[in-house]
């Protein structure tokens, strides 16, 4: 076959050996042996390339689709390309006139040279979802009292009650604690969170510092008219990465007894806020510990239903854990009412089972989170492990824009008005 | 249980319609696969349109078909490449004989063996990947991890073909426990070490198709010489599709390098701090997850002195890496291969039978193979000015398998004490905080021809498309 030779050029086909990973995958496609190489290179050989282009997209790397006009006699051989470390550049209009070649361009194919240019914006900031989150409470929240007890003057608090809310002898253990403050005030709002305090020094011999750990009981005590508050605390036995560390605080907390006391500080905490009008509704989006803000607005809003103030405000959950053992408060959970909040339980981890996450079910949910993000009522919570977040929001915009809400503008909204809210560790 | 529609659903080019007894262990099978994808293939990728190449065929215009599919309506096909019936075994003790074209019994379970090992490695990569999608720097990248994860799917298929197709009830058996292994699972890991440690990032992603997916490269060269014609043919059609998993390690890491140097060239600094802290991957980094990777990885080639690679190679189960260009006797008996040892403190090379030093010699071809790959990430820095070059680390260095396991190696070949190694080993080897570090330059950005702020773009799209195609549909 003659197309690559016209008017005694050749269009001569050639490997960029920078681009070129060697993977041999030219090679092996090639109907007629054209393609040879040494531990340098790999390379076309003229007089046996015809052209086919069976060797263009196998080629993983696109550096297979180079073509040089060349004058036949002087074709680059086998042994010139293998030296190579980069392509030489295209002979001009007249060295290619000085080698005896007229009308150089003529009867090639341009196709074949086609440049792609990149259209690309390098260093552009990444999918932030932080950036979604508001900074100013809902409207019609309550408001919240912060750093009453800050740590030149923390508070102490004692133990109440402590146990383990997860099914016994499983991973990721977490207890339900509650602390009472007594006579001193500490006035709280679902959502917010305190400090605790660890005994003892660290490492470098500093007093730990506070760990942050979210209420878990409404704003009028884990049992209502007490002056108590009640947390979900995860023991941490392994780092992020899986590495065995026994967490200082959490640990603390867990082992904690009736009847001792524990240095506090906070509170925390003044957007993470529930929307106290009736009407408004509260779709919370969380994973394992992250579960305790979100028990605290049920729980608030379910004794606010039990006294007949609340009844169009719509409640969704969803949440997320490795497998129902680890899920805190599932006996509870259960018994919520189905037409009082809408439980969507997934897990991650069940033997058997596709791995489900929080974000699966927010998609699968789509219809009905759709016509509740067109809600002006509807207020967003997202609590837990930080790996969730990003996740959960890019389920959320895929919700929004299938039900043809812009979500950049959307999102902008709900940040504005103080109507999706993340918290996450 | 659905039944399929093999010519459809699942392209091959061995008769699967014509073949009864296969196709219903296929279809046992193919539900129970599905269902390993949606539990641990790439997470919450479902609805996606993906960009991917497909192969329908094993010809030229069959192999690379380019199009958007969900990934789980993905061709996952059965090829193997076209057959020559007068093939001959060209190395071991069989040498001119004709290819088998059935298992003989007395090798039924090394090659079995050598069949379920490969096999369990592809699914294994997926579920080291599944994440890798909710930080993809680019929706160019995106697309490049599900083109991996779908081929190395195919590659299961594949594997699994050969079980059931000649290896009986046995095989599917093993066809049924690739599916029940993951890896990095407590319980039921995958069978090699690599492919039971986590793929955190997108560094370690590309380290990993670099050097690992590499490693695929070679083994199934070497598989792609046997005598069991069908695995050749199987193996040699694989090839082609690893490759573009080296080519995403590769250019990757080359990427990664670019914007490292612009960003070091922007600053007029060589301080990693002030590297990290412009949010780019400073050279120290890349260096330790390189020599992680590596060390890692050359451990898969198995002990240096083997009993059972000179068994594979003599009774043609396995040949060496391009065999057929090689111009010894194929035979090997009577020659020697130099392997390293440590005796008295010091590194010495032994002369050993090239028989069981087969490992070795297949290991010693992967090095020089990375070390070229390296040094063309090398020019990238040399081009942008930087005076760092990266290396690849001694043989000997952090190696957990044969004769040089346990000895403590410092990456420019010194044996060292433990004191040394343990002072040092922070310099060479990724720590906590670099890990820590490197996850935190990982969001998602999926905006068509954006790229995150650590990597730079590539020099071109796939199959001529432009950089900011749309290589991926949210659906
Ligand atoms: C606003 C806010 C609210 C929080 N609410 C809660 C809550 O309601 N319940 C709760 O249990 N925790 C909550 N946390 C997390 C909590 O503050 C501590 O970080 C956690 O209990 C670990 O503290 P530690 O002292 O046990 O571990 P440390 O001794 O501080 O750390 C030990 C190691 O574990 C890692 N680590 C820290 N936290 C985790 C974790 N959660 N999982 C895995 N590894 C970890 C650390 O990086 C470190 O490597 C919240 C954090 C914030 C910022
Ligand atoms: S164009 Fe055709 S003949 Fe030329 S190298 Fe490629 S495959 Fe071979
Ligand atoms: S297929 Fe492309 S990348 Fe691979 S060796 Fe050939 S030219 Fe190089």
């Amino acid at each position: 076959m003659d197309m690559l030779v016209e008017a005694g050029v050749i269009k001569q086909h050639l490997i960029d050996p920078e681009i070129c990973i060697r993977c041999n995958t030219c090679e092996a496609t090639c109907p007629v042996n054209a393609i040879t190489h040494d531990d340098n290179n790999y390379v076309v050989r003229a007089d046996v390339c015809n052209g086919c282009m069976a060797c263009i997209s196998p080629c993983p790397t696109g550096s297979i689709d180079n073509w040089r006009n060349m004058p036949v006699q002087r074709a680059y051989s086998i042994e010139e390309q293998l030296g190579w470390e980069e392509l030489p550049p295209e002979l001009s209009a007249e060295e290619l006139e000085a080698a005896g070649v007229t009308d150089a361009g003529g009867g090639l194919d341009a196709a074949v040279q086609v440049e792609v240019e990149p259209v690309v914006t390098p260093g552009e900031a990444p999918f932030m979802s932080t950036s979604y989150g508001a900074t100013t409470p809902p409207w019609s929240a309550a408001h919240a009292y912060t750093n009453l007890y800050a740590p030149k003057r923390p508070v102490t608090a004692t133990v109440t009650g402590n146990f383990n809310c997860t099914e016994a002898g499983f991973e990721n253990e977490t207890h339900h604690v509650v602390l009472d403050f007594g006579a001193m005030p500490f006035p709280v709002l679902e959502g917010q969170s305190i400090g605790i305090v660890p005994p003892g020094i660290d490492a470098l011999g500093k007093a730990h510092h506070p760990r942050q750990y979210s209420i878990a009981s409404p704003r009028n005590g884990e049992r209502p008219g007490y002056n108590n508050v009640s947390l979900t605390v995860k023991r941490v036995t392994h780092d992020h990465q899986g590495n065995a560390v026994r967490g200082i605080a959490s640990n603390y907390v867990c082992d904690l007894k009736v009847g001792d006391t524990v240095t506090v500080v906070g509170p925390f905490g003044s957007t993470f806020l529930m929307p106290n009008h009736p009407k408004s509704n509260i779709v919370m989006i969380c994973t394992g510990t992250g579960s305790a803000p979100m028990r605290a607005m049920t729980e608030w809003r379910r004794r606010l239903r039990k006294s007949g103030k609340f009844d169009g405000g719509k409640l969704m959950l969803f949440f997320g854990a490795r497998t129902q053992q680890e899920l805190p408060y599932f006996g509870p959970l259960q018994s919520l009412p189905k037409d009082f909040i809408d439980i969507n339980l997934v897990f991650s981890r069940v033997p058997g089972q596709p791995r489900r996450y929080v974000q699966d079910a927010v998609r699968e949910r789509a219809a009905d989170l759709a016509s509740l993000l067109r809600d002006a009522d509807t207020h967003f919570y997202v609590c837990g492990l930080k790996s969730m977040e990003e996740g959960v929001l890019l389920a959320l915009r895929d919700v929004a824009q299938e039900a043809g809400l812009p979500w950049e503008q959307l999102a902008a909204t709900l940040k504005k008005q103080g109507r999706l809210h993340l918290e996450t560790y | 249980m659905s039944t399929v529609n093999y010519s459809d659903k699942i392209p091959n080019n061995v008769n699967l319609s014509e073949d009864r007894t296969l196709q219903r262990a296929l279809e046992g099978w193919q539900p129970n696969f599905v269902n390993w994808w949606d539990d641990v293939g790439p997470d919450g990728s479902t609805a996606y349109d993906v960009y991917l190449r497909t192969a329908v065929s094993v010809d030229p215009q069959g192999w690379a078909q380019f199009g958007h599919v969900k990934m789980r309506d993905y061709r996952w096909g059965i090829f193997l490449n076209p057959g020559d019936a007068n093939r001959e075994i060209h190395f071991g003790d069989h040498k001119g004989e004709k290819a088998w074209q059935d298992v003989p019994g007395e090798h039924r379970a090394n090659l079995r063996r050598i069949i379920v090992t490969q096999g369990d490695t592809e699914p294994a990569s997926v579920e080291q990947q599944r994440h890798l999608g909710l930080t993809a720097p680019s929706m160019y990248d995106l697309r490049n991890l599900y083109q991996i994860n779908v081929e190395e799917g195919r590659h299961l298929w594949a594997m699994v073909y050969l079980l059931h197709k000649h290896f009986g009830r046995d095989g599917r058996e093993e066809a049924e426990a690739l599916l029940q292994r993951t890896s990095g699972d407590q319980d039921n890991p995958r069978i090699l070490g690599a492919f039971n440690e986590k793929t955190p990032d997108w560094l370690a992603f590309f380290m990993f198709t670099y050097f690992t997916d590499r490693d695929g490269k070679f083994q199934l060269s070497a598989l792609a010489e046997s005598a069991f014609d069908p695995l050749a043919r199987t193996t040699k059609f694989m090839l082609t599709e690893e490759a573009h998993h080296m080519f995403v390690g590769e250019s990757g890491v080359s990427r990664v390098l670019a914007r490292t140097a612009q960003v070091m060239n922007e600053l007029k600094t060589d301080d990693a701090q002030k590297v990290r802290a412009a949010g780019a991957i400073d050279l120290g980094t890349v260096q330790r997850y390189l020599n992680f990777h590596y060390s890692v990885t050359i451990d898969l080639f198995g002990a240096d002195q083997s009993s059972n690679a000179a068994i594979f190679y003599s009774s043609g189960l396995k040949g060496r890496y391009e065999e057929g260009k090689r111009t010894d006797d194929h035979v090997l008996k009577g020659q020697t291969y130099k392997v390293l040892e440590v005796q008295n403190g010091q590194l010495v090379e032994k002369d050993v039978p090239m028989l069981n030093a087969l490992n070795e010699v297949l290991r010693d071809d992967f090095i020089k193979d990375s070390v070229a790959g390296v040094n063309r990430w090398n020019k990238v820095l040399e081009k942008a000015g930087i005076p760092t070059r990266l290396t690849v680390p001694h043989k000997a260095f952090n190696r957990q398998i044969g004769a040089l396991a346990g000895i403590k190696m410092s990456p420019d070949g010194r044996v060292v004490g433990e004191a040394e190694w343990a002072a040092k080993k922070s310099e060479w080897l990724p720590t906590s905080e670099d890990f820590a570090f490197v996850a935190s330059l990982m969001g998602r950005v999926i905006e068509p021809g954006k790229f995150a702020g650590w990597i730079a773009p590539p020099v071109m799209g796939i199959n001529r498309q432009p950089v900011d195609f749309e290589y991926v549909r949210f659906g």
